[in-house]
């Protein structure tokens, strides 16, 4: 049995998981919660959004599942002798990604390539000469890369890609099985339904970012055991693993952070806004204080501190990972604990309207205790203002996280994150010829994560906060050349 | 006018001894200076002699609050406290702890982050308003949804891809400007040229969309429909009614961003290697040089308290039904 190691990101994230759980079956008990959200259950957009969210989810989840793996017993135990386990943490994800984990070069290497992207001192027929050296695991098996790499890299792609394809077509399939038994229609049917876009959940455009990953995941299965996809980085790491692992700190920074703000921001704006007065003036007296300091030199400033106090105290820590992973656990509650003011802001006005309200006021009049009042009147009609700002903040909170580790304050610089990917590729972009893949690799996961994330929150936006959704563009109706919405047309 | 000004300018006042009573206890009282000297000497095995020398040549060897080796009123000024907080008021920053005078380092620098922030702002602000209103103008075409769509990518993308591309792309590749650097005179605007462009395409999609949203509140009103009806096209309601009534909330809310400029753009000018406040900012954090993240803490907030005052100001001028009070 390997030694199961829980990290304090791991707990917070599991916890968040219940959280989650329990508030959606919450969510699915209460009319109006059900009705608002299946208003983000018909928006196309938020839907695809959510499918490749999922998708990440899952990266992130598999790699917070952290062991120790048992070290093999040495020679001379006995049966009775501790076991000993290996001092690398190792996660879930790490040991079924073991192969690219594993296969490291000596330094730069182009994606699928099989030769080394820099020349080294080789002795070839007895001379020294400066050539470009096979790579140890890209490309190993071919005998002759040369002549054998174009044939191999498209029969495996086309492996890949017709194991996607078949893989999606599942997907459909089963969808509109799943479909056909709750309406009660044939599978054809209602496969022909969701194509016509005549269901009431955007299955067909789900679907389609379903095939799309399945595509880019099938292809990727195929060339990975064999090639680097996304290349090597300095040190020799395959780029693509980095990537996949820096979901996980991205979606650690996004939920800790707006899970930190939520304590502060939620006790301090409800009360500010309830009790008025002196209460209000030393909340709001807080906040601006808060507020007034430059987010950047905030954080900086706190960071500073930590490490100050994490270099006293290095026995605190058992092994690099835990080390790491307190650091990115404290700087995720940091920015919640500089970022709280502009909720607390949001929530002090809204408390104020809701408390002039008649039902608060009956409640008042027959003599409910204040606490109680805030607790059952006010929180759960002030949620939906916490959820908006949550979702809509999740997405600048791994924007955010490049910059920092840019300044020097993000996270440790052994976790693997977008913003340290993006920090090596400032200096390889200068190189000659130029190493792009590091930045493309990083460019591409978190454009996608963002923009999910930006999909996904306008539309829980919009369902939450009736007033947004006026703002959404609408494309002209291609049957009438009309817009779906009144509105004077163009000029 | 002048009561309430002078009131707020008060409130301001305390909000600025809160900052700085926050950074002094979170500075000196959590670590204590023996931290920090271990820290910037660096390695685990420093001698005391080593950090109490550090700790005399930066003045970190006095009391924190209460000097009760000295008399009359050095009981409370020779301390830290006081050098370092309390004469923050006076706009006296003392020496970093590399030595260098603090004071002299802003005045020097503040030029270079103007230069950059100034025309990166009103340039900015205008490419925003003009995307934001041809946005509008098109509204339910597919311009506006390939805008819009454009916008929300462009709002995906961290700031640091466009800067890396651009400095790629502008001077590695087409070789039209340098890749970093500042100098006056002639050659300012080749070099700053490309960290404006990207400073406004890097803020443009999202700023975009917020000021669509405030053209679409605005166009709900009466006055458009009754500009409408008079017979009068789209353009020139959306051109000369519109825009004009919104541009007064814009105004005002910009307000609140004027003095901030000060500070600089702080990625922008360390990847640009511009000798202003933001990279002065940076290099202090990189370099762990506590005293200037104190002062640049403490001129951060004063210049967020001063553009605090001002939007309040600015409403009134802008929107005469607004009493002060």
């Amino acid at each position: 049995m390997p030694k199961f190691v829980f990290l304090a990101t791991d707990i917070v994230l599991y916890l968040l998981l219940v959280a989650t759980a329990l508030d959606a079956w919450h969510a699915l008990r209460t009319p109006t919660l059900r009705q608002t959200w299946r208003v983000v259950a018909r928006d196309a957009s938020a839907m695809s959004a959510a499918v490749i969210l999922g998708v990440f989810l899952l990266f992130a989840l598999l790699d917070s599942f952290h062991f120790r793996p048992l070290l093999p017993t040495a020679a001379g135990a006995t049966a009775n002798t501790q076991p000993a386990y290996s001092t690398q943490t190792l996660s879930v994800l790490d040991a079924l990604l073991a192969g690219p984990r594993q296969a490291r070069e000596k330094t730069y290497s182009v994606p699928l390539a099989t030769h080394q992207y820099s020349k080294e001192s080789m002795q070839v027929d007895g001379k020294i000469v400066r050539e470009f050296p096979r790579l140890q695991f890209g490309g190993a098996h071919l005998k002759d890369a040369a002549a054998e790499w174009l044939s191999d890299v498209a029969a495996r792609s086309a492996i890949g890609f017709v194991g996607g394809a078949l893989g999606a077509a599942m997907l459909w399939l089963l969808v509109a099985a799943l479909r056909a038994r709750s309406t009660g229609t044939g599978t054809l049917q209602s496969l022909r339904a969701i194509w016509r876009r005549t269901t009431d959940v955007p299955w067909r455009a789900m679907l389609l970012t379903a095939s799309a990953l399945a595509l880019f995941i099938g292809w990727v299965a195929a060339l990975w055991p064999v090639y680097h996809v996304f290349g090597t980085d300095q040190t020799g790491n395959d780029v693509l693993f980095q990537a996949i692992k820096s979901v996980r700190t991205a979606m650690v920074i996004g939920s800790l952070a707006t899970l930190a703000t939520l304590p502060f921001a939620i006790v301090l704006g409800i009360l500010a806004g309830y009790h008025k007065g002196r209460v209000d003036d030393a909340i709001q007296y807080l906040y601006t204080v808060l507020s007034s300091i430059p987010s950047v030199l905030l954080i900086a400033a706190f960071v500073l501190m930590i490490q100050v106090f994490m270099d006293k105290n290095p026995q605190l820590f058992e092994t690099g990972v835990e080390r790491a992973d307190i650091r990115l656990f404290l700087l995720a509650a940091i920015l919640g604990i500089t970022g709280w003011a502009g909720l607390a802001r949001l929530l002090r006005a809204e408390t104020l309207k809701l408390t002039e309200l008649d039902y608060v006021q009956a409640a008042r009049a027959f003599g409910v205790s204040d606490a109680s009042i805030m607790r059952r009147h006010i929180l759960p009609n002030v949620m939906h203002v916490v959820l908006i700002v949550a979702v809509l903040d999740f997405s600048g909170l791994v924007l955010y996280e490049a910059v920092l580790s840019y300044v020097g304050v993000g996270v440790d610089p052994a976790t693997n994150s977008f913003g340290t990917m993006i920090n090596s590729s400032r200096t390889e972009l200068s190189r000659d010829p130029v190493v792009w893949w590091n930045l493309l690799a990083a460019f591409a996961f978190m454009v996608v994560l963002v923009l999910s994330l930006q999909l996904f929150a306008s539309a829980v936006r919009e369902a939450f906060d009736p007033r947004a959704r006026a703002f959404r563009p609408h494309r002209v109706h291609p049957a009438t050349g009309a817009a779906p919405h009144s509105g004077m047309p163009a000029a | 006018m002048v009561n309430y000004v002078i009131r707020r300018v008060g409130y301001g006042v305390l909000i600025l001894i809160g900052v700085n009573l926050f950074t002094f206890v979170l500075f000196f009282t959590v670590n204590t200076p023996d931290d920090m000297a271990r820290m910037n000497i660096g390695g685990k095995r420093v001698s005391q002699d080593a950090i109490e020398k550090w700790k005399v040549e930066r003045g970190y060897n006095k009391p924190l609050l209460w000097n009760s080796s000295a008399a009359g009123t050095g009981k409370l000024t020779q301390t830290i406290f006081y050098d370092r907080s309390v004469q923050l008021f006076a706009l006296d920053f003392g020496p970093s702890d590399s030595g260098r005078d603090i004071g002299y380092e802003l005045r020097e620098r503040v030029g270079p982050s103007l230069a950059l922030a100034i025309p990166t702002f009103l340039l900015g602000l205008f490419v925003v308003i003009v995307f934001s209103l041809l946005l509008v103008f098109f509204r339910n075409t597919y311009l506006e949804f390939w805008g819009f769509t454009l916008a929300v990518f462009m709002m995906s993308i961290s700031a640091l891809f466009y800067i890396l591309i651009g400095q790629f792309l502008f001077s590695k590749v087409l070789k039209l400007v340098p890749i970093s650097g500042f100098a006056g005179g002639a050659d300012l605007f080749v070099f700053l040229a490309l960290p404006i462009m990207i400073g406004i395409v890097s803020r443009l999609g999202g700023e975009a969309l917020f000021y669509r949203t405030m053209f679409l509140e605005e166009i709900g009103r009466d006055y458009v429909r009754t500009a409408r009806s008079k017979g009068l096209s789209e353009t020139v309601v959306l051109f000369r009614h519109v825009l004009r009534n919104a541009l007064l909330p814009i105004l005002t809310s910009t307000v609140a961003v004027l003095p901030l400029l000060f500070l600089g753009a702080l990625i922008m000018e360390s990847f640009f290697g511009i000798p202003g406040l933001g990279s002065y900012t940076i290099d202090a954090i990189n370099s762990q040089d506590f005293a200037i993240v104190r002062s640049m803490v403490f001129v951060g907030s004063a210049l967020y308290i001063v553009g605090l005052i001002l939007t309040d100001i600015s409403y009134t001028i802008a929107d005469p039904r607004i009493r002060l009070s």
